[in-house]
């Protein structure tokens, strides 16, 4: 009698077996540029790093952590694959389809984990455009959620900027962001930061 | 160590015990409606009401107080639907309250059947439970009016073992004049239960939880106990449940109660030593862990174990890649974002509910299994944590 599919392609079996590209502790890895994304309340917490060739402006390492299950292991590997060699703006363009794709399909109730890796590579893009003083090359996606808790986005946190908001708590004032959690505060530290740079320059 | 085939998700469901497989195997010949006056049915009837009677022995209750049901799913909504369900044709006693009365941590038939009422404006309120996932007595004493009609308390929860004390419930339920319901889907087959002296209304219970068949439960109903069908349109199980006997299932669950009443006592205690044994294995080689439920009034077979910076999906995914079967509280593994709700309900953070698993012994469970476990798990919990962003390790 045939046992029924595992819930998951050969693929994301071998990746979840062998996982590559993990950033381990000890390894003191200094990266170029940092993403992290997800929250732990909600059972999946992304951090990918990245290491730049900023001769040829290409991605030469890619390494990543997670809190977070078997799919969003296995996409995260074999993303962390995918990357490498590629030019920051075609890395930057990798989209959960293109993962899911690479596995031969995920399970549509996990394709949600999936989105947690390229997620946190373009955040750890824009993380190094930052570090470099490349704050125009920062891309902002559409309406990209920031607080997964109470769903705010970049761009509402953009706003708040431009409406006076200069300090993480000046824009809790005014969206509530982090009051769940808090896993965004960071991340959302750092936005404020780069808007203000954005809009607000002092030369 | 040699690479084993071990089931520990006893709570899950259960195999076949062999005599019931062979019980029920005879069964297949015997094909009669249990209804019918003439000798084929007859025969089949015979055999009905020989399972009744054992079913009925186990927990202490007279045979014309069960009921056969098609799982323990189906005897809870029945039990349930008798708040709204009301009409001429029943008997339902219109004298008592239509408020349910419920707990946080109850089986998603229970959950989801209450919300359903309470679409229907039915009054509902859910006791909280405390760490240990024991119900809240003095939430209870408050709760209970004379607006109630129904409580319903599981007597032993599936996910984390915790045992109710059910006496004490039914007396402050009952001082109230209200119905008392337990599921004790998990509780009947691994610890003493008896009706008379828990002295509730009515009582769930299941057949392959104890190693009968899937597709059959049992329901009792305390003589004089106001009842409603939740299925009508047959005379079968004296008109309250319609549709023809599944006797096969019924001789099942028969000798799985049998079996049980000659095996669970001497079962308990092994299965205490080697859940002790786990919990010790596991509390030596794998630090920053946390236990769930209660020490002491908890299911013999049951361990939940909470591990902080492991995902509960990828847990048991690597243990059966191991050929370990257990279960998890995560969101992941459900396919839902919601962990646990019993977890959640004890009082621990969502992570906590996420990275925990379920580890449900029985019958066939060997000290070598135990042995087995404890060299595995280390090393899965250990690789995990290793690309974990929550955790970081103590070297």
């Amino acid at each position: 009698m045939a046992q029924s599919d595992w819930l998951y392609t050969e693929k994301v079996l071998e990746h979840f077996m062998h996982p590559r590209n993990i950033l381990m502790d000890e390894d003191g890895y200094e990266e170029d540029g940092k993403g992290i994304t997800g929250n732990i309340k909600c059972g999946d917490q992304m951090i990918v790093v990245i290491k730049v060739d900023k001769e040829k402006g290409t991605i030469e390492d890619c390494k990543w952590k997670t809190f977070g299950c078997a799919s969003a292991i296995a996409s995260t590997s074999a993303l962390s694959e995918m990357v490498k060699g590629m030019t920051l703006e075609d890395a930057y363009h990798v989209s959960a389809k293109d993962i899911n794709k690479e596995l031969g399909g995920l399970p549509e109730h996990k394709i949600h984990c999936s989105v947690l890796g390229d997620k946190a590579l373009r955040a750890a893009i824009n993380d190094y455009y930052i570090r470099n003083g490349m704050e125009d090359k920062v891309k902002l996606e559409e309406a990209r959620i920031v607080c997964n808790c109470l769903n705010i986005t970049d761009h509402e946190i953009e706003e708040a900027v431009l409406e006076g908001a200069r300090t993480f708590y000046e824009l809790q004032e005014r969206t509530k962001i982090g009051t769940v959690c808090g896993e965004c505060e960071d991340e959302a530290t750092r936005l404020v930061e780069m808007y203000k740079n954005k809009h607000f320059c002092q030369v | 160590m040699e690479k084993r085939k071990v089931y520990f998700d006893h709570n899950a469901t259960t195999p076949l015990h062999p005599e019931v497989k062979k019980t029920m195997i005879e069964m297949m010949d015997v094909f009669g409606n249990p209804s019918s006056l003439h000798g084929f049915g007859r025969v089949a009837r015979g055999y009905v009401e020989e399972a009744r009677a054992k079913v009925a022995d186990f927990i202490g209750a007279d045979p014309e107080e069960i009921m056969f049901v098609g799982s323990g799913s189906e005897a809870n909504n029945t039990v349930l639907s008798i708040l709204t369900n009301q009409c001429r044709q029943c008997n339902f006693d219109c004298r008592s309250g239509r408020g349910l009365i419920t707990t946080t941590i109850e089986h998603p038939c229970i959950l989801e059947a209450s919300k359903c009422l309470f679409e229907r404006g039915v009054d509902v309120s859910y006791i909280e439970v405390d760490q240990y996932g024991k119900v809240d007595m003095d939430q209870i004493r408050e709760s209970v009016t004379p607006g109630t009609g129904l409580v319903s308390v599981m007597m032993a929860n599936n996910e984390i073992g915790t045992i109710q004390d059910i006496r004490t419930i039914v007396e402050l339920v009952h001082e109230k004049g209200a119905l008392f319901h337990t599921d004790a889907v998990q509780a009947v087959g691994k610890i003493p239960v008896n009706v008379k002296d828990l002295d509730v209304d009515f009582l769930t219970l299941s057949g392959h939880k104890i190693y009968g068949p899937k597709g059959i439960g049992a329901l009792y109903v305390r003589k004089g106990a106001p009842f409603c069908p939740l299925i009508r349109g047959g005379h079968q199980e004296k008109g309250r449940r319609a549709g023809t006997e599944n006797t096969i299932g019924i001789v099942g669950i028969g000798k799985a109660i049998e079996m049980r009443s000659r095996e669970m006592d001497p079962e308990e205690k092994r299965l205490l030593g080697l859940k002790q044994k786990l919990r010790e294995g596991i509390e030596q080689s794998i630090p920053d862990i946390r236990f769930v439920g209660h020490p002491t009034d908890c299911l013999p077979g049951t361990l939940n174990v909470s591990f902080d910076g492991a995902e509960g999906e990828a847990i048991i995914l690597y243990l059966d890649l191991e050929g370990i079967a257990v279960s998890t509280g995560s969101a992941c593994a459900s396919g839902s974002l919601d962990p646990s709700h019993v977890i959640l309900a004890t009082g621990l953070p969502a992570e906590c509910a996420h990275g925990s698993i379920r580890i449900s012994l029985g019958r066939d469970n060997t000290a070598e299994d135990i042995e087995y476990m404890l060299e595995v798990l280390p090393a899965v919990i250990d690789r995990i944590r290793a690309m974990s962003t929550v955790y970081a390790r103590r070297t």
